[in-house]
């Protein structure tokens, strides 16, 4: 899959404003990947490596399990918030299917950062996107970023 | 007259409600944070050490999730809903933790794909000294 290690210059609660955006993140999950996922997590169900299962669900074939979407949306907000950056928060809902071997593009926006018990807070909306660019997986999650002060 | 349609939440559905479920005990190894880090495609370096975000996924309450397969109802596909997860302490290789969890809310929606029955669980995830690293919240629908 070669993978490159980025080294993210480290993101401060002072760098970020409502409306700023998180670096996009573009996954491309094969089949092989899903059931890796399935090993990795538990979720053995079929309708995520077996398409005649699938399609007997009423399902077009199979599809990406919904918490490796989450997943995904998890990589975009750690990659953002860097080292010193702590997830608080993570949630989203599943509108719509993604499918192997499609692109599932992950996207977040700041949308409120304030102090709270003197920890630097920044929420986020985030999101995945199937190829047509519909909002599949709406979802929030909030950081505490370290601060210049 | 129309006739009331049967409701399809079942009383063994409903006895299910708030009745508290675990622990189930995980030893957190560092080959399981590899595998799962691996599986997500999330190359950082900071997996080798501490769960990525979603990894309570991994450490399963199977006899509530069973419950929620098995439990007597006419809808019998499912799909997960929705997520939510709070962290309070970081989930670290050796912590052993355990996790307990409830079915909270049960409801019945008309959707897109006929009746819809969607289940909301609430998992607790504490570590070997007895705090709570993280709270989910799962909702699964059966159609």
């Amino acid at each position: 899959m070669g993978w490159s290690i980025k080294v993210a210059k480290q993101v401060f609660y002072e760098d970020v404003e409502v409306g700023s955006e998180l670096a996009v993140l573009v996954k491309h999950p094969t089949t092989m990947q899903l059931v890796k996922w399935a090993g990795a997590s538990g979720d053995y169900y079929p309708i995520h490596y077996d398409k005649d299962f699938a399609q007997a669900n009423g399902l077009p074939g199979v599809i990406v399990h919904g918490w490796l979407t989450c997943s995904f949306l998890g990589q975009l907000v750690t990659d953002w918030m860097g080292e010193k950056g702590t997830l608080a928060k993570l949630g989203c809902i599943y509108r719509a299917m993604h499918f192997p071997c499609q692109n599932i593009t992950c996207k977040g926006k700041v949308t409120k950062k304030y102090v709270q018990d003197d920890k630097y807070y920044v929420d986020c909306e985030v999101w995945a996107e199937n190829p047509k660019g519909e909002r599949t997986t709406p979802g929030s999650a909030t950081v505490i970023l370290p601060s210049r002060s | 007259m129309k006739l009331a349609e049967a409701s399809v939440i079942t009383d063994e559905l409903k006895n299910l409600l708030n009745v508290e479920f675990g622990p189930e005990v995980y030893e957190v190894e560092k080959g399981m944070l590899k595998k799962f880090a691996d599986a997500v495609g999330d190359p950082n370096p900071l997996w080798r050490k501490v769960a990525p975000p979603t990894f309570a996924t991994a450490l399963r309450l199977d006899e509530l999730t069973q419950k929620m397969w098995t439990v007597k109802c006419p809808l019998t596909r499912f799909l997960n809903a929705g997520n939510e997860l709070e962290y309070y302490q970081p989930i670290k290789v050796d912590d052993v933790i355990s996790v307990t969890g409830k079915l909270a809310d049960i409801r019945e929606r008309e959707g897109k794909m006929g009746k819809m029955l969607f289940m909301t669980l609430e998992l607790t995830y504490k570590n070997q000294k007895g705090e709570t690293v993280i709270k989910g919240r799962n909702t699964i629908i059966r159609y």
